[in-house]
């Protein structure tokens, strides 16, 4: 299994030969894929099939069995500092702490990336939390958590997105600024990485995809 | 070529960022704070009265008990270090940070300390003199516990980081903690028994202070490496 999805540009992050195995099952194995600027991704599969397990070894966070992921043809092991500077991940969990009001979450959340901390504030308004800055993260729902850890994406300057499941119980208007977000971010040389059940209307257009098949051994 | 972002990053702003955080969680979320402190408190006022109040007898177990009930109180609140974090995804946040893993470790377990440990210390002297410790070790104590709950925090940060990611991890927690803890009990109240006997105990506490700077070093590492593996 190989698919090379564009070839005029010098890779973001490509990865070679991956393997992963997951309670002695195969989810995929000899993946490679390279992915430039203005890529913007669909990873897509039935439930079990890696889709997750795929993005977080793209990210990091997990070691394949075999193979290795590369950040502009360095591996990520060798240039963590470098390639986190330059990677935002979202995960199924939005990080977001109830004891802490929306601005204090988003505030720490960009700090600890290392990123400006002055603007927080329009942020927060731009995904229509304006009027809960102060609210305690534990008072607010679940699509509000998703839009607080989402605002990061207003503010970063990273240019890879990697972004697991970002829609989940974003309502429809949040779905189609998102989709915009992620256009802009592609024109302007980055590269978002995505899973989602959801059919969005950009995909004709822009989209890439890659498959996963659920496997049984 | 896109144009890569990349930022002068300072360990010290990341630092004060991290214990600032776990602090003000802590204030809004008190049970972190009081849990133990109450723990700490009821346990040694239980003891005189199973044991009855002559002062003899209490003053010959006192640094026993405070030292084994600081110990337990600290067991009882570590599982708080990681395990919030992990459940609600912060901590992926946290290791895919641009800062060293170290710092942010470090931190966490700073806030820790000053959440747990240092309640501990400022309410054990008023303990002691409910089990008539001795004139004397009450120096003694506080040395002991100054340099000896930064070690209890230190090392069962690194059993929590290994159990973070199991479920009902509670027991594996106290098994592979509470041996660690043993030096620091035993070298702490030798300290304080020869300091009642008006001798030097300064061999005791040298002793302590080095299992301190020796975790202080080295389990931040330890630390990070075993939450790599408890979240891949």
């Amino acid at each position: 299994m190989s698919l090379i999805l564009s070839e005029q540009l010098a890779p973001l992050i490509s990865a070679k030969q991956l393997t992963c195995i997951r309670e002695d099952r195969i989810l995929f194995e000899q993946l490679s894929l390279t992915i430039c600027a203005g890529d913007i991704i669909q990873v897509e599969g039935p439930n079990g099939a890696g889709k997750t397990s795929l993005l977080r070894i793209l990210a990091g966070l997990s070691q394949p069995f075999e193979g290795e992921v590369y950040f502009q043809d360095q591996a990520i092991t060798h240039c963590r500092e470098l390639f986190h500077q330059n990677l935002l991940y979202l995960g199924h969990l939005p990080g977001v702490k109830g004891e802490m009001s929306a601005i204090e979450n988003l505030t720490f959340n960009l700090a600890l990336h290392g990123l400006e901390t002055d603007q927080v504030e329009d942020d927060l308004a731009q995904v229509n939390l304006l009027g809960f800055e102060d609210s305690l993260a534990s008072h607010l729902s679940a699509g509000q958590h998703r839009r607080i850890a989402l605002a990061r994406l207003l503010n970063t300057k990273a240019p890879i997105w990697i972004l697991d499941e970002p829609f989940t119980a974003i309502d429809k208007q949040g779905v189609q600024n998102l989709e915009q977000l992620f256009l802009d971010h592609a024109e302007q040389g980055g590269c978002v990485i995505l899973t989602t059940h959801q059919d969005l209307t950009l995909a004709a257009k822009r989209m890439k995809k890659i498959s996963l098949t659920y496997r049984l051994y | 070529m896109t144009n890569l972002a990349q930022q002068h990053l300072s360990y010290r702003a990341a630092f004060a960022l991290v214990v600032k955080r776990d602090l003000t969680i802590a204030l809004r979320h008190k049970d972190d704070i009081i849990n133990p402190l109450l723990f700490f408190i009821i346990v040694v006022t239980l003891f005189p009265l199973g044991i009855g109040p002559e002062a003899n007898t209490l003053s010959r177990i006192a640094p026993g008990i405070i030292w084994v009930a600081a110990l337990l109180a600290t067991l009882l609140s570590l599982d708080r270090l990681f395990k919030s974090d992990h459940a609600d995804g912060s901590l992926e946040q946290m290791l895919l940070s641009p800062h060293p893993i170290f710092i942010l470790v470090l931190a966490k377990i700073v806030a820790h300390w000053l959440i747990t440990g240092l309640p501990l210390i400022i309410i054990a002297p008023l303990l002691a003199v409910l089990l008539h410790l001795h004139e004397q070790s009450y120096a003694a104590l506080m040395l002991t516990l100054l340099l000896g709950t930064p070690v209890l925090s230190l090392l069962g940060a690194i059993g929590v980081a290994l159990t973070v990611g199991i479920k009902k991890g509670g027991v594996l927690l106290s098994l592979l903690v509470l041996p660690l803890y043993i030096p620091v009990l035993i070298f702490a109240t030798s300290a304080i028994d020869t300091a009642a006997l008006s001798l030097p105990y300064s061999g005791q506490l040298a002793i302590i202070a080095a299992l301190f700077f020796g975790s202080l070093t080295l389990a931040p590492f330890a630390v990070g490496a075993a939450l790599k593996v408890s979240t891949n």
